[in-house]
């Protein structure tokens, strides 16, 4: 007897990207077909793990038909849908939406970012020097996070990981609106106020750097954060039955960053705050 | 749900206040005092689905506690959220959405004063000017978008907290008459009746204006009087199919702006598999310079309870949720008691008409939040979630509110199908033109000597409307379809009032704003108001809206003085930055957000 | 007068070097590892015959094939047992009783998919915070949970309904709803005659336990044990879970049983998404087992009894196994008051601190002739040791695999090296055994687990290679080439007899209340548990600086606190029949009047198990910790802590 569910059976869609047939499970969304047929479409609020929030809009295309460009994240693909991905129009609100980013968010820290800035020509500098930027100081409140909101492009990512999606503790919303929408805990409270339980499933998710470990900031304040320098390897933890995968980040025989794998089985990317900031006690050295 | 509370507790003034909206709390961990529920409490604890489907209560404990106390506590909205077992940092979340609440301490009386097109062209600056220095610290003046009271600009709202909590209009509002009803709003004098807002009241040949001013609006003997609940009898008489395919043939299409056909709605929704199925009326009728909703509401208001049934008949739903704009309180007040009324004659209920047909309406408020006319955020919003738009697809008709399928319309696309039923859709069809059937609500304000609603078959110019209402000399601008609409020259007047012959002129019906401006109003202050619009309603939710009405507002400032050369890179910026929002913005509030200024750039050559 | 007392637990520094001294009187001096385990062998070696191992339900199960192998072939003793015995060991012992296997028969993703969850002495939301996760996935994808539990914990407000019964009363409880199901006809009487023994006996056994009898004894509300016997029963699938609430009593196995019974009862075994899942509480209690790391069986799970098991691990380690069961960890302990083991090799555990009435612990440890302890800790245990021994941290320093409730062997890895002279396990373990006359050779952990793999069938098919590539593997898995269900016992459901197996007797076992009874000197029960962010006696938790942590403190219900007239924060004196302690008071709504919660996450500051039982589970041996008798007493000058 074979075990490995596979599901109820979905049928295969057809339809093109950028003008070549292509074949998609049923449910799959126009990025997934996107990135199996080898096509590059930058993602920012896009999470492995997550529902697609489709809120950055960084990764819109072309769909033959449709009045407006359409997030490839979350827009399933649809039998003989037409999608052009690299279109004038589609590279015009990429570069748009890295424009207004790069000017009201602190990008310094966020993968990839640089290189798409590059890629769109985006000038972020173009409006001016008295365009208005989130000017928020970072928040450390704790001695396991750090809350650094001027790097927040308000992906949601971590409101869903906290919410109903995985961690269920619901201890951060979006508040207020607009621009002036921040990330915060009920009454904008300190951390240590709230019902957050230092999971750090929120900071597994930040796709800016706008959630931090303390243990990776206060390195990156001390420029002693080097991450071509470390390594990684994949355990068990040692807290509970449960059997959760933990990725070690080890700099200079120092456990740093504890993260899980997203297709892990157990933890989905998940861990608890033993498994995730309870390492301490193997190098406390003397 | 293992819910994190704080130390603040309510004061007994904000629990009365909740659990006069949810009833005293049955158990301790709902809040109850331990003291006489514990023994039972510690033995057996229900929770669950159960509890946590009362999520939707959350914005009416909100208003509860708003109008109440006048703003929002820790201690408050953590009772709040101990009944209905909601995370309070969502309840924040919610809490800070809405213009109309505040989360810290504020006088118990909030004067709204309208600052939007109409009302700063009829001197809304100076008003408030005189407030601030004419009133006290006991009243929080609030500058407010579009109040929706445009035939009577300026215009303001006064809202003193208490038990119950008291409102007064004042408009067109003085100094002097804003300071008295924000003081004493129960010897506030009382506001005009609607009838006021429809010069062409008590004409021959209205269709659905025809009992505003005629009949008594409470009273539910004058209704069916003058016709009403004819059209329901007709649509038993019909069946669900019956009606669908009437108001197919008809040719109605949503008069909320994107004039989406009314009849393939329907049956689209009554063709689902998935049950329930619910009827939404939209009233959160916040585009600028709009307020025909409200005068059908006030003045007619057992015609849209009648409309709804119908439509809810006809779609195979037994629930119907009325979402009206908080800053609408006599239209609230006028339809509760019409829905009351109803229900106690038995045309709401159980068994209608003895018909066996079973259908109720439920009043929702909103609290202050443009972004809740989008029909998703508006479902968002009644389900106690920030009004923030949901993804398109899946569409209402599949995943509605409460992810079941639903009809969403408009208070005035609703109140059309009372004609429709009465008359046959073939007579209906005959109004208008061929595509646009059926007559049409204008809500015209501004430089004008009669301002108001006005009803007219669809195919009269801009002209003959504007005419109608009495334009003043020295027109600089018609604004149609309300801030997400566009200008249109006074050399434009014979734009006949279609969907097809407005988009074929480039501009847009939207919601039946006209809007007329001389020249008295500098053109970038209007633009520069629409941006500051925009920029304040914009839910925040997709960058290309959040940021970029936050540089379109930027740039218009920078500009504001420039004209030509000086202004052309800015213009190019802002052109650029409105491509963006107008293709990659999740709902219509982003993808419109450029619309006004881009039309007064091209037709009216602003900046030149 | 306030004191502001630091809330981080004690933190521990790694051991770095061997540490040894000829009497307890003595300091310890460092040592080379040669002289180290030169003394170790010499003392170990003078107790033959009246040894034992305390393996460690933390290390891998390499580490723990190589230890219950040292025991039964270097020193030719079954006496070999981990900590298990304090947790789990009657989940082991109840569901090999009724299925002849002891691992829990499901899986965490069948959670996800089932109709109705019942999660019985299990505060999961904090002790399993990643299982509940697949809990919380199940709750939105309909499933309805159900809480029994004397306190209504996190993982209770989840549930639609939560039974707060009196601590102590889960038989009742069990059978009551067991009642329930056989009156209202919503037994699955096909897989009773099919699957089951001894349902006649067990129907009459509980035909007392009406729904008001059980209203009496356990506390809840009679509709509410009707509710949850009907949801269970009407479920198309569900998953009964349970954790120490379950297991931690003087009965332990016996609850376990009757928690069996509602799975056979009703047919909620051997299908997808209907099972039992007992939770671990540590990450390799279940294949510290499997490895044989118990008196009572042999690698894979083999019973010692058998005499064909035997013979072929005799054959395979050339050596004489004992036909006998070995002693348990609380036998063992029983022993050394006895002066019948004289010696212990305690790799990683600390019993000093983790058992039950911990003073008695720490006297028998001090009647040991000779005790070597090889951790990475000096801990309250290494304290009274003769040789201590540094070892690695398994789960960092070290390769290997260790295996989760879900039946999971994964591996892990080797991520940091270890500080000073500290070594692994395996390398101590061999070392010692060549001084002992044995000489083995390990390459590296993949070769002891080879060795397993060759002897333990439902581990056969479990390569390093597979393991990598399926992200772990369930047991059993006896095939290189294929994967078996993810849940167990499916043969149950065969038609064919012979497939089908032996039947799964249902479990006649009698309600039997705590032994340390409340009265008037003593009118508090105190219960024990986990919070989220520590774990066990703290030596590894308290290395990071928590913002949750508080410290240790006695949890009464605000009736009570006001009955002894104390406030948050007020230290109080907490005494039992075997001792006293001083702690801080917490005030929690979640619990009721005579009812107290304490945790032992924090010995060094308020020793809990000094207060606890050592009541023992006649057939798994676990302790009462969950049911002691106290009283509360305000001091005459409170200090006040913050």
């Amino acid at each position: 007897m074979t075990v490995t569910p596979l599901g109820i059976p979905r049928r295969l869609l057809e339809f093109t990207i950028d003008g070549e047939p292509v074949r998609a499970p049923e449910g799959s969304t126009i990025l997934d077909a996107c990135r199996a047929a080898g096509k590059d479409v930058p993602t920012l609020c896009q999470g492995d793990t997550l529902t697609p929030k489709n809120a950055c809009r960084v990764c819109v295309v072309e769909v033959e038909g449709s009045r407006t460009l359409v997030p490839a994240c979350s827009r399933r693909a649809e039998p003989g849908m037409q999608v052009r991905t690299d279109t004038e129009r589609a590279r015009h609100s990429r570069r748009i939406v890295l424009e207004l980013l790069a000017s009201s968010v602190d990008l310094s820290t966020t993968p990839g970012v640089a290189e798409w800035i590059k890629e769109y020509e985006a000038k972020p500098d173009r409006f001016g020097p008295d365009a208005a930027r989130l000017n928020e100081e970072p928040r450390i409140d704790n001695d396991l996070y750090v809350r650094d909101y001027d790097k927040c492009i308000l992906c949601y990512k971590c409101v869903d990981a906290c919410g109903d999606q995985w961690q269920n503790t619901f201890a951060i919303s979006v508040s207020g609106r607009g621009f002036d929408a921040r990330i915060a805990v009920e009454h904008d409270a300190p951390l240590t106020d709230s019902a957050c339980v230092y999971c750090g499933n929120c900071i597994e998710v930040c796709p800016t750097g706008a959630l931090s470990f303390k243990s990776e900031f206060d390195r990156r304040s001390a420029g002693t954060w080097d991450e071509a320098a470390q390594t990684q390897t994949t355990t068990v933890c040692a807290y509970c039955g449960v059997g959760c995968n933990l990725t070690l980040h080890v700099q200079d025989n120092e456990i740093v960053k504890v993260t899980s794998p997203h297709d892990n089985p157990v933890t989905h990317g998940n861990l608890c705050i033993k498994g995730r900031f309870g390492y301490q006690h193997v190098q406390n050295r003397g | 749900m293992d819910l994190h509370f704080g130390d603040s507790m309510p004061t007994d003034e904000e629990r009365a206040a909740v659990d006069a909206l949810l009833g005293p709390p049955e158990s301790s961990w709902e809040g109850a005092a331990r003291e006489g529920t514990t023994a039972a409490d510690l033995r057996w604890a229900r929770g669950g689905r159960q509890a946590r489907d009362r999520r939707d209560l959350l914005l009416p404990g909100l208003h509860a506690l708003n109008d109440r106390v006048g703003w929002i506590s820790e201690g408050a909205l953590d009772y709040l959220c101990r009944r209905l077992t909601v995370p309070p940092a969502e309840a924040y979340g919610v809490a800070t959405f809405y213009a109309m609440f505040s989360v810290k301490p504020r006088p118990a009386t909030v004067l709204h004063v309208c600052t939007d097109l109409t009302c700063t062209a009829a001197g809304a600056r100076e008003l408030c000017a005189g407030l601030e220095s004419g009133l006290g610290p006991g009243v929080h003046v609030d500058r407010s978008p579009c109040l929706g009271l445009c035939e009577r600009a300026p215009a303001t709202l006064a809202i003193r907290a208490g038990d119950p909590a008291r409102t007064a209009v004042s408009a067109p509002a003085t100094v002097r008459e804003a300071v008295l009803a924000a003081t004493a709003p129960d010897s506030a004098p009382e506001e005009p009746a609607a009838v006021s807002a429809v010069p062409q009241a008590g004409s021959e040949g209205l269709v659905l204006l025809s009992r505003v001013g005629v009949v008594d609006p409470a009273s539910l003997d004058d209704y069916r009087a003058h016709g009403g609940y004819s059209a329901l009898r007709r649509a038993f008489a019909l069946g669900p199919a019956g009606v669908i395919r009437e108001v197919t043939d008809s040719g109605l299409v949503g008069r909320g702006g994107a004039a989406f056909p009314t009849g393939r709605k329907w049956q689209a929704t009554a063709s689902q598999p998935d049950h329930p199925h619910y009827l939404v009326c939209n009233a959160d009728e916040s585009e600028p310079g709009t307020f025909k909703d409200r005068v059908l509401m006030e003045g007619d208001p057992y015609a849209l309870v009648e409309a709804m049934t119908i439509a809810a008949y006809a779609i195979g739903g037994h629930q119907g949720y009325l979402y009206v704009r908080g800053e609408y309180p006599r239209a609230i007040h006028r339809m509760q008691y019409a829905v009351d009324q109803a229900r106690a004659r038995g045309l709401l209920g159980d068994d209608i008409l003895g018909q066996g047909y079973a259908f109720d309406i439920e009043i929702r408020r909103g609290a202050g939040a443009y972004i809740c006319g989008e029909e998703t955020a508006l479902f968002n919003s009644i389900e106690g979630y920030r009004g923030e738009p949901r993804s398109k697809p899946p569409f209402p008709v599949e995943k509605g509110l409460f992810g079941k399928p639903t009809v969403e319309n408009n208070v005035e696309t609703l109140v059309n199908v009372l004609p429709i039923l009465t008359m046959g859709a073939p007579a209906y069809a005959a109004i208008g033109t061929a595509k646009s059937t059926g007559p049409k609500l204008f809500c015209v304000s501004g430089s004008v000597a009669r301002p108001g609603v006005y009803e007219v078959p669809f195919g009269a110019t801009l002209g003959e409307l504007l005419a109608r209402a009495g334009v003043r000399d020295r027109l600089r601008a018609v604004l149609l379809g309300g801030a997400a609409g566009g200008f249109v020259r006074p050399d434009e007047m014979d734009i006949p009032l279609t969907f097809e012959g407005t988009r074929a002129a480039g501009a847009t019906l939207g919601s039946g704003v006209v809007m007329a401006f001389d020249d008295t109003v500098p053109l970038p202050r209007l633009l520069l108001r629409i941006a500051e619009f925009f920029r304040d309603e914009s839910c925040g939710q997709c960058v290309p809206c959040r940021v970029g009405t936050v540089r379109q507002e930027e740039v218009l400032h920078r500009i504001a003085q420039r004209t030509g050369a000086a202004a052309a890179d800015d213009i190019a910026l802002l052109r650029e930055v409105g491509r963006a929002m107008r293709d990659a913005s999740i709902c219509g509030l982003g993808q419109t957000a450029w619309n006004a200024v881009e039309s007064a750039i091209d037709r009216l050559g602003a900046y030149e | 007068m306030r004191s502001t007392r630091n809330r981080g637990p004690k933190t521990y520094t790694r051991l770095t070097h061997p540490l040894v001294r000829d009497s307890r009187d003595e300091p310890f001096r460092p040592a080379s590892w040669e002289e180290a385990l030169d003394r170790a062998a010499r003392g170990l070696a003078a107790a033959r015959g009246a040894f034992g191992m305390f393996s460690c339900a933390r290390a891998t199960n390499e580490m723990n094939y190589v230890a219950q192998k040292f025991a039964r072939v270097v020193m030719g003793t079954n006496n070999v047992d981990s900590c298990n015995r304090t947790c789990h060991a009657p989940s082991v012992a109840g569901l090999s009783a009724a299925f002849g296997s002891g691992g829990g028969t499901s899986s965490y993703e069948e959670i996800e998919h089932t109709d109705v969850i019942v999660m019985w002495g299990s505060n999961a939301r904090f002790a399993h915070p990643i299982f509940f996760q697949h809990v919380l996935k199940g709750i939105r994808n309909g499933g309805r949970l159900y809480a029994v539990d004397p306190r209504r914990t996190s993982t209770a407000a989840w549930a639609e309904s939560w039974l707060g019964l009196n601590v102590g009363t889960d038989i009742p409880m069990a059978h009551a709803i067991g009642r329930e199901i056989i009156h209202a006809g919503l037994a699955n009487h096909a897989f009773i005659e099919r699957a089951t023994s001894g349902f006649e006996e067990y129907k009459a056994l509980v035909e007392p336990w009406t729904l008001s009898l059980a209203e009496k004894v356990t506390g809840v509300p009679a509709a509410a044990v009707r509710e949850v016997a009907h949801a269970y029963a009407r479920a198309e699938r569900a998953q009964l879970c349970w954790t120490l609430g379950i297991t931690e009593h003087h009965n332990g196995t016996d609850n376990v049983r009757a928690l069996i019974n509602l799975s056979l009862l009703t047919g909620h075994v051997g299908r997808y998404g209907s099972g039992l899942q007992p939770l671990r509480g540590q990450n390799n209690v279940q294949g510290g087992g499997d490895m044989g790391a118990i008196p009572n069986r042999l690698p894979g799970f083999q019973d010692v009894l058998d005499p064909d098991v035997r013979l072929r691990f005799e054959s395979a380690w050339d050596t004489v196994i004992q036909p006998h069961y070995g002693l348990n960890l609380t036998e063992m302990f029983e022993a050394m008051e006895d002066g019948t083991l004289k010696a212990v090799y305690c790799i990683g555990e600390n019993p000093a601190q983790s058992e039950a009435d911990s003073g008695q612990a720490v006297r028998r440890l001090k009647a040991l002739d000779f005790l070597v302890v090889q951790d990475i800790f000096l801990t309250k245990t290494a304290e009274l040791a003769h040789v201590v021994l540094p070892a690695t941290a398994g789960w960092a320093e070290t390769e290997g695999t260790t295996t989760n409730s879900e039946r999971r062997v994964q591996r892990v890895r080797r991520a940091v090296t270890p500080p000073g002279e500290a070594r692994e396990d395996i390398d101590i373990l061999c070392d010692l055994a060549a001084r002992l006359g044995h000489d083995w050779k390990y390459a590296d952990a993949e070769t002891v687990w080879n060795e397993l793999r060759s002897v333990s069938p439902d581990h056969y098919g479990m390569t390093y290679d597979r393991l990598e590539e399926h992200q772990g593997i369930q047991w059993p898995c006896p095939s290189t080439e294929r994967l078996e269900p993810t849940y167990l016992h499916g043969r149950l459901w065969e038609t064919e007899p012979e497939r089908r197996g032996r039947r799964a007797p249902f479990g006649l076992v009698q309600h039997d209340p705590p032994v340390d009874l409340t009265d008037e000197e003593y009118p508090i029960r105190l219960t024990t548990g986990r919070r989220l962010d520590s774990y066990n006696t703290g030596v590894q938790s308290g290395g990071y600086a928590s913002p949750l942590r508080r410290g240790e403190y006695v949890e009464l219900c605000p009736e009570d606190a006001e009955r002894h007239g104390v406030v948050v924060g007020e230290e109080v004196r907490v005494s039992s029949r075997r001792g006293s302690v001083v702690a801080p008071v917490w005030i929690d709504t979640a619990l009721r009047p005579g009812l107290a919660f304490m945790t032992m996450h924090f010995p060094d500051e308020v020793d809990t198990n000094q207060l606890t039982i050592e009541a023992n589970c006649p057939i798994a041996g676990t302790a009462e910790f969950k049911a002691s008798a106290i009283r509360i007493e305000k001091l005459p000058a409170p200090t006040y802590v913050r």
